[in-house]
């Protein structure tokens, strides 16, 4: 199922279109940003790419113990649910103004959302 | 078990291991800060990119990707490496042509290859004195068209800098490491609006850009801001002028932050904030930023905002960390 998702979304240049435009939506965010001031961009940007990729059932290096190390120092700032929400609805509209359906936006979110604890670390 | 070749020292790696870490462990001493990927800090180049796996290479830009540099900190399942000293060991030595006043704090330094020098446009070199102090200067020249040409800043008190303008003679030998970054014009699309910032010397690298634009004909439109706290710090003002009356698709910019400009010949303004409000949108543009590093963190972050796609955003990171502006 993952692996026909990735395939349906476009693959690798879908990763490529959303990116830029995902991590955007993230930044201009001003629930969540602060939680990106100060990071190197370029890199960040390549962790976008990473996730986005796993998002989208595509093949990837995440495990759940990355997430819970990559976040934990965001958790201590005070990273919880709402955070991850507003992530997950940034990623939503990037989908959606690249016309991607409905019901693969609910395979994308449900992906994501199955990190949630991880990233939240608990 | 992949061997790694570091300063003359063979290392074994440990399964599931870094590069960064098997170095540690082995009591070698590197310079490394997040350990995951992000800060850039313990960047090394091997000598192929072959042998490293694709995610060591994450977040570098194409031409550093190809040239073999990878972070330590997240290399894992690597092949055997060979790591060179960045570019370190590339050094040619090139003779001084000429050495004139750009300003009262500007001096620019024409400098002979004593053998083939190959570069880009925009890209930076660092010059190493015979004690072995060295800085890192951006080559505002074409490749091909003369002698290469640096504009180095008079930092106060400021070890190199004081010495080129003071000690160093025309006919003088110095030594100049290989080309670096990847501040440069692409030439994939000449119609593409090219946005241009910069303060001070950052100023060499993009007039690089833009002479290497208007030379591989680029027809999109070209917008050069030059900024700097007052008058006498902006320079190049007639060479620039000059070229924007030549180029019918240049525009050239010169911002004051400071001073009051009596005849509107100047903007007024910090550099970034001129260019953003003459140009509020800038998707589909390519960005180069080069000065002073808070403004190249903040003009990043704001052009990336204002729809410039990352990667049409080039902004150095060596040049904002290592050089004295």
């Amino acid at each position: 199922m993952n692996a026909s998702l990735y395939n349906r979304i476009g693959g690798e240049a879908a990763v490529n279109a959303a990116v830029d435009i995902f991590y955007r939506k993230v930044l201009a965010d001003n629930r969540i940003n602060r939680f990106f001031t100060g990071v190197d961009m370029d890199g960040q940007a390549a962790k976008q790419k990473a996730f986005l990729k796993f998002a989208f059932g595509g093949p990837n290096n995440y495990t759940g113990l990355d997430m819970r190390k990559g976040h934990q120092h965001l958790v201590k700032q005070g990273l919880n649910d709402s955070h991850f929400d507003a992530v997950v609805e940034n990623l939503a509209t990037t989908l959606q103004e690249l016309k991607v359906p409905a019901e693969m936006i609910n395979e994308v979110a449900a992906i994501a959302e199955s990190v949630r604890n991880d990233v939240l670390d608990r | 078990m992949p061997v790694i070749h570091f300063q003359g020292r063979a290392f074994y790696q440990l399964a599931d291991e870094t590069v960064l870490e098997c170095l540690l462990r082995q009591g070698e001493s590197v310079a490394c800060a997040c350990r995951s990927g992000v800060c850039q800090t313990c960047l090394m180049r091997a000598d192929s990119p072959d042998g490293l796996p694709a995610m060591a290479q994450q977040g570098l830009k194409e031409g550093q990707r190809l040239r073999g540099y990878f972070l330590p900190c997240i290399c894992r399942g690597n092949d055997d490496l060979t790591i060179i000293e960045s570019d370190r060991d590339n050094y040619c030595r090139v003779t001084v042509t000429s050495k004139s006043h750009l300003s009262p704090t500007v001096v620019r330094l024409q400098l002979q290859p004593q053998q083939e020098f190959p570069f880009r446009a925009g890209q930076f070199v660092r010059v190493r004195r015979p004690d072995g102090v060295e800085r890192s200067y951006s080559l505002s020249s074409l490749p091909g068209d003369g002698p290469l040409e640096l504009h180095v800043r008079q930092v106060p008190g400021g070890e190199m800098s004081g010495w080129i303008a003071g000690t160093l003679q025309v006919g003088d030998a110095v030594e100049i490491s290989e080309a670096c970054g990847e501040c440069c014009y692409s030439a994939d699309d000449r119609m593409q609006p090219l946005l241009l910032v910069a303060t001070g010397t950052g100023l060499a690298p993009l007039l690089g850009v833009v002479r290497d634009a208007l030379a591989q004909h680029h027809q999109g439109p070209i917008k050069l801001f030059h900024g700097a706290a007052s008058q006498q710090d902006l320079y190049l003002l007639d060479e620039l002028k000059a070229l924007q009356a030549r180029a019918a698709n240049v525009d050239y910019f010169p911002c004051v932050s400071d001073g009051v400009s009596a005849d509107g010949e100047f903007r007024q303004g910090r550099v970034g904030d001129v260019a953003l409000n003459e140009l509020p949108t800038l998707q589909g543009w390519r960005v180069y930023l080069s000065g002073n590093p808070a403004m190249v963190q903040e003009m990043k972050m704001k052009a990336y905002l204002a729809g410039a796609s990352l990667q049409h955003i080039h902004a150095d990171p060596f040049v904002s960390a290592s050089r004295p502006m």
